[in-house]
């Protein structure tokens, strides 16, 4: 029995090791460092244990900022990408020639390197005096006045960046979605249909609680995704995200660990964990709202 | 080779652990004549499996001695111990071909046992051709039927030329048609080879129908060990009564009373030599005649006709069983439209067991 | 006779009506095929117009009549940012990074379902708890760790940067829980069968369940190839050194350094050369990747 015992483990240790190493003491160390006040990384010293990393964090203006941008962020794209998604599902489900093409294309932004696709993005928002943009070429075509999207007004930054991530986690919910509708027996809808349920109906009564539970998960980890946002901005606007306004909380935690402006191990510390409870605060709320509204 | 199991038993943990340890296989003591084949029998949850993985290695005991031959192998690893072993569900490779499932286990021969390429290649097709599939040998198991699988793994089990052969639930998985052929492949193969053979089934028509001894069991005990026509002519118990034949044996409870067996008020055979007392009557349903002046009366309830034979349900207020069902030549012309039917027993058809212990009563027919 | 005549009219409305929703479908699934495409389309046409041209062009236009590949090679050939070297150095950390994780995983996942042993149960829900950690927690610690253990590329010595590159990427408590249900699936009977035949229990996992898990671990290695071949991260926190750059860090180092200012086709061909390589892969693996991906996958 202990030679079994040996050997399992044996199996099991370099999991446990790196585990151990990079996740397990990292976790106990990140509260430690956002508890110890006036942290000097180079000395590694500090001058007492407390609270006012956190509260120096969220007096940081920079901070609040990267709360206001993450937040939008997140109520404005978790509906508008799940509700599109939906559509876009229903219709792929509705059709048979073309379907596998159309999947393959909606699913191409996963694969594709998000800092390269964003400056992409930045080429069509942006205007400047070399170039009018391709946006711009649009709406001014449409009558409207042209706007620098990239370095111009908070809102114009706000939408492209809304714009850019809803593009970005499309795929992942378009394909949940087509997995979740395909699996809906076929027999309830024609049950439906002999008894003359309209569409509307149908797609209320039937489909929508059939693939609720799917909705609740995408909804969750979209908002989980949507608060841990970085790399989309760093693609629109640059590393520097405080000066362009658009930073988020993930962002700042960057920043603070490594910038030009020196290393804070501590402040970076208590904002991630101020995250932390945020996305748990959230999710929480969620599985229990689902709890109450999904019907399985 | 012939297989001696001596005071075996097996303990599992309670998951629950308050309470008292399952004994899976309790005190079996038993030996297996070489080269026979032995059908272990009993319903499932009786240890017959436990049973099987104990002989292999796969399980150690709790207590008792497992010999092969004259060799001690209780506390030998399974690949020590020279056995073949055969799964209900096959257990073949998915991703090897035939040839390489049956090649797998000499793979694993090591220094003096160690085999050449072309050794091993000839024994392979040796024992795929006792199992008549050597056109299927670069196949893939997903490709094949039920039937060729479980010949694969036969000859899987057989390749490393076991000294004792286990088979557990051979042919579950298999549909009727194809049970009834494997089976007797199964027997051809055993007679072939000579590879004393222990199988495991919760199918009684299937372990009467190829053993030469059966085990029957039932909660880890061994309930009677005989010649499959013993175990349903003379079981030693209720259970071993109840479990073998079908249709199953019809249950009455009757009295003794002056050598005359009572069920009900009808006295409806001689027992001599039985005391007075109250039994548990077992008749197997081939054991009624019908007879004008039969002295056990029955409602009629239905009648099945089976062509060669009538299937006839009746009631009796002496019934335990419920249907009660007498098979009876279709000879006889039974009508559903009578009420009554008298019958006459045979004797050898009759068991009686004591009430508490369940035990047979034997008593001399006539 | 005049019922017939309403049958048809319903048959008629209700084709008509068919019809109609059948081009909406088309039209609505089309339109968003065609927002996902154009940045490709857009990226492929910056890319090989020339520099003159571009920089011409105040107001974009759709096409080129000029084509030209001069991009491409000032992006390789561009000595401040060079970019063969970061498709190396991303090669080299995917590689590695996803061959180590296999090494770490499997075994794992072996233990988890196969093997007996006290604390088994703990263990793995504590494993599975450690899902629900986001990496931006443990990531502080991890960059002073690297640091601390002089992993990072300030002694410009590369093979301490790759290693403090790859180590902290090398487990997946994810990718150990999807392996080991995997596993799970392969029948009792075989594990049986293979040990009556004595088998021991390295030569079962390499010889019959790795085999037959084979299809998962190909989707395992794929994702864990696209999380590699995009981490961003990272890099960038150890990274300081333009030669020690990935892909990613390169692209934005490119966008933040002059030339991405004074030369967009260039920069769009590197932006180029950075996707191709995992969209040439998503078509080969189009399916593999689709289901691995909804079996757990998240991107966000």
């Amino acid at each position: 029995m202990d030679k079994r015992n040996a050997k399992a483990w044996l199996y099991l240790l370099p999991a446990i090791l790196f585990l151990g190493v990079f996740m397990i003491y990292p976790l106990v160390d990140v509260v430690v460092y956002s508890l110890e006040e006036n942290f000097e990384s180079v000395s590694q010293s500090y001058t007492g244990v407390g609270l006012f990393n956190f509260s120096h964090v969220l007096r940081d203006p920079y901070f609040l900022q990267a709360l206001k941008n993450t937040f939008i962020l997140v109520v404005i794209t978790v509906p508008v990408s799940t509700g599109i998604a939906l559509l876009i599902s229903l219709g792929l489900n509705s059709i048979k020639p073309l379907r596998n093409l159309y999947q393959t294309v909606y699913f191409l932004p996963y694969v594709t390197n998000t800092l390269a696709v964003g400056l992409v993005f930045m080429l069509l928002f942006k205007q400047d005096d070399s170039s009018l943009g391709l946006v711009n070429l649009l709406i001014r075509a449409l009558g409207g006045t042209p706007v620098d999207f990239i370095n111009g007004p908070y809102w114009a930054k706000m939408l492209v960046t809304c714009l850019y991530t809803v593009w970005v986690v499309m795929p992942f919910k378009i394909l949940i979605l087509t997995g979740a509708l395909a699996s809906v027996p076929q027999t309830y809808y024609n049950a439906a249909k002999v008894d003359g349920t309209s569409k509307g109906r149908i797609f209320r009564r039937i489909t929508l609680p059939m693939i609720s539970p799917m909705i609740f998960y995408l909804v969750i980890t979209g908002f989980i995704g949507a608060f841990k946002a970085y790399s989309d901005e760093v693609a629109l606007f640059g590393v520097d995200l405080n000066q362009a306004g658009m930073n988020t909380i993930v962002g700042y935690v960057y920043d603070m660990l490594y910038s030009n402006g020196g290393s804070y191990p501590s402040y970076a510390s208590a904002a991630a964990l101020i995250l932390f409870a945020i996305v748990l605060t959230i999710t929480v709320i969620n599985l229990m709202v689902s709890r109450r509204t999904v019907h399985y | 080779m012939k297989v001696v199991l001596q005071n075996l038993t097996k303990k599992f943990p309670n998951r629950n652990k308050k309470l008292d340890d399952v004994i899976a296989v309790n005190d079996f003591t038993f030996e297996i004549p070489d080269g026979q084949l032995i059908g272990l029998l009993g319903p499932s949850g009786c240890g017959k499996s436990t049973t099987l993985n104990l002989i292999c290695g796969l399980e150690k005991p709790t207590s008792g001695k497992i010999y092969f031959g004259e060799d001690d192998v209780t506390d030998l690893p399974p690949e020590n111990r020279g056995v073949g072993l055969v799964f209900q569900n096959y257990a073949l490779y998915p991703h090897l071909t035939v040839r390489q499932n049956i090649l797998f286990p000499l793979q694993n021969l090591k220094g003096k046992d160690k085999l050449s390429k072309a050794e091993m290649l000839r024994r392979a097709d040796e024992a795929a051709k006792l199992v008549q599939i050597e056109q299927l040998m670069d196949r893939k198991p997903a490709e094949m039927s039920g039937g060729q699988q479980q010949r694969v793994a036969i000859a899987r089990a057989l390749v490393k030329m076991p000294r004792v052969l286990l088979l557990d639930e051979p042919l579950s998985n298999l549909d009727a048609r194809l049970r009834l052929q494997t089976r007797e492949e199964i027997r051809r193969i055993q007679r072939n080879t000579g590879i004393t053979t222990i199988f495991v089934t919760h199918d009684q028509e299937e372990a009467m129908s190829i053993s030469d001894l059966i085990v029957v069991m039932k909660d880890g005990i061994i309930q009677q060990i005989d010649k499959p026509q013993r175990v349903y002519d003379d079981p030693k118990n209720l259970f071993v009564a109840k479990f073998l034949g079908t249709p199953p044996i019809n249950v009455f409870k009757g009295r003794v009373r002056g050598g005359q067996l009572f069920l009900g008020e009808d006295a409806v055979l001689a027992v001599p030599g039985v005391r007075d007392r109250e039994v548990w009557v077992g008749i197997r349903p081939e054991g009624f005649v019908p007879q004008k002046a039969g002295p056990l009366c029955c409602t009629l309830k239905a009648v099945e006709v089976m062509g060669r034979d009538t299937s006839v349900v009746i009631a009796h207020g002496a019934a335990v069983s419920d249907p009660v069902r007498a098979i009876i030549s279709s000879d006889y012309a039974v009508t559903a439209d009578r009420e009554e039917l008298r019958f006459a027993l045979k004797p050898n058809k009759v068991f009686l067991f004591d009430l508490q212990t369940e035990e047979r009563i034997p008593f001399t027919a006539e | 006779m005049g019922q017939s005549k309403d049958y048809e009219r319903i048959e008629l409305g209700a084709l008509r009506r068919g019809r109609i929703r059948k081009c909406l479908t088309y039209f609505l699934l089309t339109l968003w095929a065609l927002i996902v495409l154009f940045p490709f389309y857009w990226m492929i046409l910056s890319s090989v117009k020339s520099t003159a041209a571009y920089n011409a062009e105040f107001t974009p236009s759709f096409f080129t009549l000029h084509p030209t590949l001069e991009n491409y090679l000032a992006a390789f050939q561009s000595k401040d940012e060079p970019l063969g070297r970061y498709l190396l150095n991303t090669l080299i950390f995917t590689v590695i990074t996803t061959g180590a994780m296999m090494l770490v995983i499997i075994p794992a996942a072996f233990a988890f379902s196969r093997l007996q042993f006290r604390g088994k149960n703990l263990l793995f829900a504590l494993f599975l708890s450690l899902m629900m950690i986001p990496n931006e927690l443990v990531i502080i610690t991890n960059f002073v760790t690297v640091k601390t253990l002089g992993l990072t590329d300030d002694g410009g010595n590369a093979l301490r940067h790759f290693l403090g590159l790859i180590l902290p990427s090398v487990t997946s408590v994810f990718y150990i829980y999807l392996l080991k249900e995997n596993f799970e699936q392969i029948p009792e009977e075989l594990y049986k069968a293979a040990k009556v035949d004595g088998t021991s229990d390295f030569k079962y996992l390499t010889r019959v369940m790795l085999p037959i898990s084979r299809p998962t671990i190909v989707t395992i290695i794929i994702l864990k190839v696209i999380e590699c071949w995009n981490s961003y991260v990272w890099p960038r926190l150890i990274t300081t050194k333009a030669k020690f750059f990935l892909v990613s860090n390169g692209i934005q180092n490119i966008r933040e350094s002059g030339a991405g200012r004074d030369n967009v086709p260039a920069m769009m061909a590197a932006v180029v050369v950075v996707s191709v390589p995992l969209i040439v892969l998503f078509l080969i693996f189009r399916e593999k990747i689709m289901a691995g991906v909804s079996r757990g996958g998240t991107k966000g």
